[in-house]
């Protein structure tokens, strides 16, 4: 009985988080080779064998992105209110309350300061663990906050995304999300701050469709899924087969909807170097006399 | 066709016309039997709208019959003229975009058409959109902001497309785009909902100063059917999952979400079709009125403001 309690309690919680099974041995998903967890978490949750790119924990992909120490938490100070008083299996403030509980955060989503190759950034990473990183006003409001502090502190943004999309359980408010963070970006882009988005699995609906896909540079991780509308969704429309690979980042690239697919090994480096060329630009023109014209 | 509430009504309107024509071929006054008649004919109707569930409000928004884009920029306006394409892809039916006047004043329009009839509906595929569709809408940002033309859009879909194509050609990255164009017009833009506003595919052109909504028209983060197979995984659970998503004009102005209700003829827009065409307009000139003699700065400021506001938090105990 405990033990069964046990195995409810830790398993699908593990799977969520990066959706490698538990255990300390697992099969890869993607060779299906034997692999050693440890090894998979060292080699941030990337198949030591094949490549295959597992989801990321947040706190991870903070260590992976920020320079050691620097990572001070701007979120995590607001929570849901349940407006709508939504009610399907259950009511959406238990759902809340258990998800808050299980994963120590208020909500989907951590925001903060971080220096990333010595580039002072604002970075932003989607949990999807947490209730399928859907974006209601929490979510919503803290990436706001984050690229408003990014502009005044004059930092450039990164975000990470993870997400099935808008939250169901706040109705239009969570709609309503995807306009409060393209209007709050443009307070970074009136500063000509960089904004890098890293689309990584799986970035889907109303998250996609808004601050997700604004990046002055779009970088995709290997083999993430990136939507409007999902799989599932598309074939009940057309009523066909998908093709092989649809909607994944390599097809998106080949596509021209994003500008590259980084492995993850290679993503802090990549993001570096976009900061670095983008920040370098020519200083703004001076008053000067116009040259004359030539004949 | 009337819809399934709609049927009382429908048959006592059927009962009057019959004793109508039974009084004049007799030749006899029936006049009080059909006054009396007619007075619980508006008793009913009356009771009928006023107390409309949610659900049954989506069927009117979505009734065959009520005015569409189209109807609304033939008569409300003057002289539209239809600009097509997206000088890139092609030229999307299930957005219809150019420019007219209103009660004398340029506009740029735009309007998510669905189809009056089977044939025009599939020719519209059914008001969704491709990413052509958007860029067409975005064009118009374009055109609106260079020659300081006010924007009026009429938001009438039940989402955008999802199909291969669509993904294939940005379907997100499109809305996103239009969302952030929309956002920074630096003049004059109101939506109005007009039937559906069906999730992103709808606020893509829906970012605007003034967000009006007809009275039965909803508007939603989800269908209520797409709702249902997520959480009861049984579309059948649509009227349940339309109660629960507070979709209807009256719930979007308590959560802010629209900052004005445009009331319908008794019977619905569908029923009294000039009606809702002339309340359109009304509120069209009486909102575009307050809005020209802000500044582009200012309108733009304006949009960051209402859009940001949007939500409901409370801090962490
Ligand atoms: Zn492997």
């Amino acid at each position: 009985m405990a033990l069964e309690r046990w195995f409810r309690r830790n398993k699908p919680t593990r799977k969520e988080e990066d959706n490698s099974p538990a255990g300390l041995w697992l099969k890869c998903d993607g060779c299906h080779a034997q692999i050693y967890r440890k090894d998979l978490v060292a080699n941030r949750y990337v198949c030591p064998e094949c490549d295959h790119h597992y989801r990321m924990p947040v706190d991870a992909r903070i260590d992976l992105l920020a320079d050691a120490g620097t990572f001070e938490r701007w979120s995590g100070h607001i929570q849901a209110q349940d407006p709508l008083e939504f009610e399907d299996t259950q009511p959406y403030t238990e759902r809340i309350e258990k998800a808050q509980k299980k994963h120590g955060r208020p909500d989907a989503i951590v925001t903060g300061a971080a220096e990333l190759d010595g580039h002072a950034v604002a970075l932003v990473v989607m949990d999807f663990a947490f209730l399928g990183g859907s974006m209601g006003s929490v979510v919503g409001e803290e990436i706001a906050r984050a690229a408003e502090r990014a502009a005044e502190e004059g930092r450039s943004l990164v975000a990470v995304t993870a997400s099935g999309g808008a939250r169901m359980q706040e109705g239009a408010l969570s709609l309503m999300q995807m306009a409060k963070t393209t209007v709050a970006l443009g307070a970074l882009a009136e500063r000509r701050l960089p904004y890098v988005s890293v689309l990584t699995d799986p970035t889907t609906g109303g998250v996609t469709a808004s601050f997700a896909t604004l990046g002055d540079v779009i970088f995709a991780e290997p083999g993430a899924l990136i939507s409007f509308a999902g799989p599932r969704v598309i074939q009940q429309t057309i009523r066909q087969d998908l093709p092989e690979g649809f909607q994944r980042a390599e097809f998106l690239l080949q596509k021209g909807m994003v500008d590259d697919v980084v492995k993850r090994s290679a993503l802090k480096g990549r993001v570096a170097q976009v900061l670095k060329l983008l920040t370098a630009g020519l200083p703004e023109p001076t008053l000067e006399a116009p040259r004359a014209a030539t004949v | 066709m009337p819809l399934p509430f709609e049927q009382p009504i429908e048959d006592l309107a059927a009962k009057i016309r019959d004793m109508r024509a039974y009084a004049s071929e007799q030749q006899i006054d029936l006049t009080e039997e059909i006054d009396a008649l007619q007075a619980r004919l508006d008793r009913l109707k009356r009771d009928t709208y006023d107390n409309l569930t949610r659900w049954q409000r989506v069927q009117v928004a979505r009734a065959p019959g009520r005015p569409t884009g189209l109807d609304y920029l033939q008569h409300a306006f003057e002289g539209f003229t239809e600009l097509h394409g997206d000088r890139t892809l092609g030229d999307d039916p299930a957005v219809v975009t150019g420019l007219a006047t209103l009660e004398g004043a340029s506009v740029v329009v735009i309007a998510q058409q669905k189809g009056r009839d089977t044939k025009e509906n599939i020719h519209r595929n059914f008001g969704m959109s491709h990413p052509s569709g958007y860029r067409k809408a975005m064009r118009m940002f374009d055109l609106a902001d260079k020659f300081r033309l006010p924007v009026v859009t009429l938001i009438d879909t039940p989402g955008a497309y999802p199909g291969l194509a669509a993904e294939e050609q940005g379907q997100a990255w499109v809305i996103a785009e239009s969302i952030r164009r929309m956002s920074e017009l630096t003049v004059p833009a109101v939506s109005v909902v007009i039937g559906e506003g069906g999730s992103g595919g709808a606020l893509a052109i829906g970012v605007a100063n003034r967000v009006l909504i007809l009275e039965n028209a909803i508007y939603s983060v989800i269908s209520p059917e797409s709702c249902a197979a997520i959480l009861w995984r049984d579309a059948g659970e649509a009227e349940r999952a339309a109660e629960a998503l507070k979709l209807t004009s009256r719930d979007l102005v308590a959560l802010g979400v629209v900052d004005r209700v445009i009331d319908e003829p008794l019977g619905g827009a569908h029923n009294d079709r000039d009606t809702a065409i002339a309340l359109v307009k009304e509120a069209l000139v009486e909102e575009l009125a307050q809005l020209t003699h802000m500044s582009g700065e200012r309108l733009r400021r304006a949009r960051y403001e209402r859009f940001r506001a949007l939500g409901r938090f409370e801090a962490v105990a």
